[in-house]
């Protein structure tokens, strides 16, 4: 019975999403055959995904929303060369992340340019650095502030190079496939790098989303004044 | 069918495959079977589980309030709407 409901709403979801692609190829068509003021309805739902992603790599809410500008305006230029095979999303993130690595290459040089090596000298086992049991937080805990801010900060605490994959990967949800080509590294790069980020990530996060962990039985043991 | 053993160490560097359904029908048997017996290595997969859960969430990272105003406003500027 479960498994033929699954079904049934697999078949609807996905019938959804060919009828949303169908309004948003025929959106295009009409952006670039003149009418420029759909453009933004075009973009909007993408905002968040676009935004997100660009902030992964330049940390800066200022830097980010200048690329984002540059990239949906890049975007809007480019438009006619979209290939509707694609996904637009998809599309759309690969130009901000272009053009994020720009503006850091741009202004911090070297640094990011380094990244190669840096996996390289952190190359080899991960080992999670906390064993500790962990009480589940369920979703409804992210209306709180404190939640929302631990997730943000440790984000913020991986390496860029895992922070991107993490991003691309666990927040915007794209295959792994989808993440090895935006950021043009291999499958199997890619896995390594969301394996480090997941466990340190974990790591960081430690002792507990709300500062609690099992001692015992049933008995959690409140660690964090949140 | 005996399923043999698999060590924590092996087992961390396969969990996020693991979490992605991405391991051998093998080593999926046998993380199964590890999980069941050693309670640090399910502590690390259940949260790691639960990070990748929540960060999924929309409601996980705020965009600044004025941000899609703004760029609508640019955008028009931009495009001469």
């Amino acid at each position: 019975m479960q498994k033929k409901v699954t079904m049934q709403l697999t078949t609807v979801s996905s019938e959804l999403e060919t009828r949303l692609l169908k309004e948003e190829i025929a959106l295009i068509d009409r952006i670039c055959t003149g009418e420029k003021h759909l453009f933004y309805d075009l973009i909007s739902p993408y905002e968040r995904s676009v935004y997100l992603v660009a902030y992964s790599i330049l940390q800066n809410h200022a830097d980010t929303a200048e690329v984002i500008q540059q990239a949906f305006l890049k975007a809007f230029c480019d438009l006619t060369n979209f290939r509707k095979e694609s996904k637009f999303r998809t599309w759309l993130i690969q130009i901000a992340i272009n053009e994020a690595k720009l503006k850091l290459r741009k202004e911090r040089k070297a640094s990011y340019e380094s990244i190669d090596e840096q996996e390289q000298a952190n190359d080899g086992k991960v080992f999670p650095k906390d064993f500790a049991d962990w009480r589940e937080i369920p979703s409804e805990s992210l209306e709180r502030t404190e939640l929302r801010q631990a997730l943000q900060k440790a984000i913020a605490s991986l390496e860029p190079i895992y922070r991107e994959v993490f991003v691309l990967r666990d927040v915007e949800e794209l295959s792994i496939s989808e993440t090895a080509r935006m950021l043009g590294i291999s499958e199997a790069s890619v896995k390594t790098r969301l394996l480090r980020a997941r466990l340190q990530m974990r790591d960081a996060l430690a002792p507990g989303f709300d500062g609690a962990w099992r001692t015992g039985g049933n008995v959690w043991k409140k660690t964090r004044p949140w | 069918m005996i399923i043999i053993e698999i060590s924590c160490v092996e087992v961390w560097q396969e969990i996020s495959n693991y979490l992605d359904g991405d391991t051998a029908p093998d080593m999926q048997r046998r993380m199964e079977e590890h999980f069941k017996n050693c309670e640090h290595c399910k502590a690390i997969l259940d949260g790691t589980r639960n990070v990748i859960h929540l960060v999924g969430d929309e409601r996980a990272f705020e965009l600044p309030q004025t941000l899609s105003k703004s760029l609508k406003i640019w955008l028009d500027g931009k495009l001469g709407n």
